[in-house]
């Protein structure tokens, strides 16, 4: 999960798309947050002041579901106000030794939520997993130029390093006030939004999230959204969306399985 | 080493705007900052040390601008009809606006010490420095490198979750 942009909404969106696809009782989903300087996973998954015990099969993730498990620096500090000040090769090293020791098991998914920027973290977790065959990214937006411009740059970040596009969700997306149920745009799509971008550079728009304040509560108390406010349009968004994603990775799988 | 003293020596202060977080109107709050000195009728500067993704450009309508070199470096981009904002961003070395910047932190701390010590900014009363998300190679060699002059301080900026 990628944006060139900081604050779109990419933990929010990992969050969410880890309990949507842990819903399915059947499938090992794991949440790794490769946020050093800004982990914002442990919070939003409830799972604060938890730490990471060592096995003889290596690190342990911390488990929010038996179905769901997460990995993040955040559950590495003592305080959750400690500053992790690293240089990119110190950073590096970490991303490397969450992706070699972690004892994830068997897993269906593993989302990866990313710091906004291209840069080591990025490089590094494409190089790292280039082994592995990602079956490709989510790019995170917001309507307005000022975000869109930076998601450009992401998506062409991607086609450089050779990473699939699954598509792009803009976040933010209007909002309709609660008392007058009338619609504004809080984040004017002034360049035609997600929408014109996706059209121009060739890439699917998954969908558009409404803005909804229950999704910041929600983050803030490490609950899930799509469980607290089921009947929200924002839901019904994600829900489309994370829809989508698996489809995508159902297709990808068969198509690998025809190559082999 | 003269060069640099010559380059910051003019400048009276020198303020940072930070966050962790990103999105938080970081850039916009700069941009703000040094409209509203500039009308109180200072002499303004601002230097964009977000590399990955520079914003400041945009919000003062410069992105077509190129940068020149002179004899102490390089030229910064004044905004405006009455040129009193000096900008200098990555935004104007790149070829296409689109193309990513993407460097490992070493190629950043390059560029950031040559941001910080090879523009020729002139006489300033303020420099605002707008930085990137986080606490990495962009604010460890800022702060390294602008830590020889008269550093005022940092703003922080958030929002309430």
């Amino acid at each position: 999960v990628l944006s060139g942009k900081g604050g779109v909404g990419k933990s929010t969106f990992s969050a969410l798309l880890a309990h949507g696809l842990a819903a399915d009782e059947t499938k090992q989903v794991a949440l790794l947050d490769i946020d050093i300087c800004g982990p914002s996973i442990p919070k939003m998954m409830g799972l604060e002041g938890e730490q990471v015990h060592q096995s003889g099969s290596g690190w342990s993730p911390v488990y929010v579901e038996e179905n769901l498990g997460v990995m993040s620096v955040g559950f590495l500090l003592s305080s959750p106000d400690d500053a992790v000040i690293w240089r990119g090769p110190k950073k590096n090293g970490l991303i490397k030794q969450f992706l070699r020791d972690v004892d994830w098991g068997e897993v269906d998914y593993l989302i990866v939520d990313t710091p906004p920027g291209t840069s080591d973290e990025h490089l590094s977790i494409v190089q790292y997993l280039s082994a592995a065959h990602i079956d490709g990214a989510v790019i995170v937006t917001t309507p307005q130029e000022v975000s869109l411009q930076d998601v450009r740059k992401e998506i062409n970040f991607c086609r450089k390093v050779k990473l699939p596009i699954i598509g792009v969700v803009e976040n933010m997306s209007g909002f309709v006030c609660p008392k007058c149920k009338n619609e504004s745009q809080i984040f004017p799509p002034t360049t035609g939004g997600a929408e014109k971008m996706c059209q121009n550079m060739n890439v699917s728009l998954l969908g558009k999230v409404p803005l909804d304040p229950q999704i910041g509560k929600s983050c803030d108390r490490g609950q899930s959204f799509l469980a607290e406010a089921p009947e929200s349009p924002a839901t019904l968004s994600y829900r489309n969306i994370i829809q989508r994603v698996q489809e995508y990775c159902e297709q990808h799988q068969l198509q690998e399985e025809k190559i082999m | 080493l003269l060069a640099e003293r010559t380059n910051l020596a003019g400048v009276r202060h020198i303020l940072l705007v930070l966050s962790g977080k990103g999105g938080v109107g970081k850039s916009t709050l700069s941009t703000e900052l040094a409209l509203a000195l500039r009308n109180a009728g200072k002499r303004v500067g601002i230097l964009d040390v977000d590399l990955c993704g520079p914003s400041i450009p945009r919000m003062l309508r410069v992105q077509d601008s190129a940068v020149h070199q002179c004899d102490s470096g390089w030229v910064p981009v004044f905004v405006g009809q009455d040129k009193a904002i000096a900008l200098m961003s990555i935004g104007f070395l790149l070829e296409r606006p689109d193309d990513a910047v993407v460097w490992r932190g070493p190629k950043k701390n390059a560029l950031i010490k040559q941001f910080v010590t090879d523009v020729a900014w002139g006489d300033l009363d303020f420099l605002i420095v707008d930085t990137p998300p986080g606490t990495s190679d962009e604010h460890i060699s800022t702060v390294e490198a602008l830590r020889p002059h008269q550093l005022l301080g940092a703003i922080l900026v958030t929002t309430p979750q």
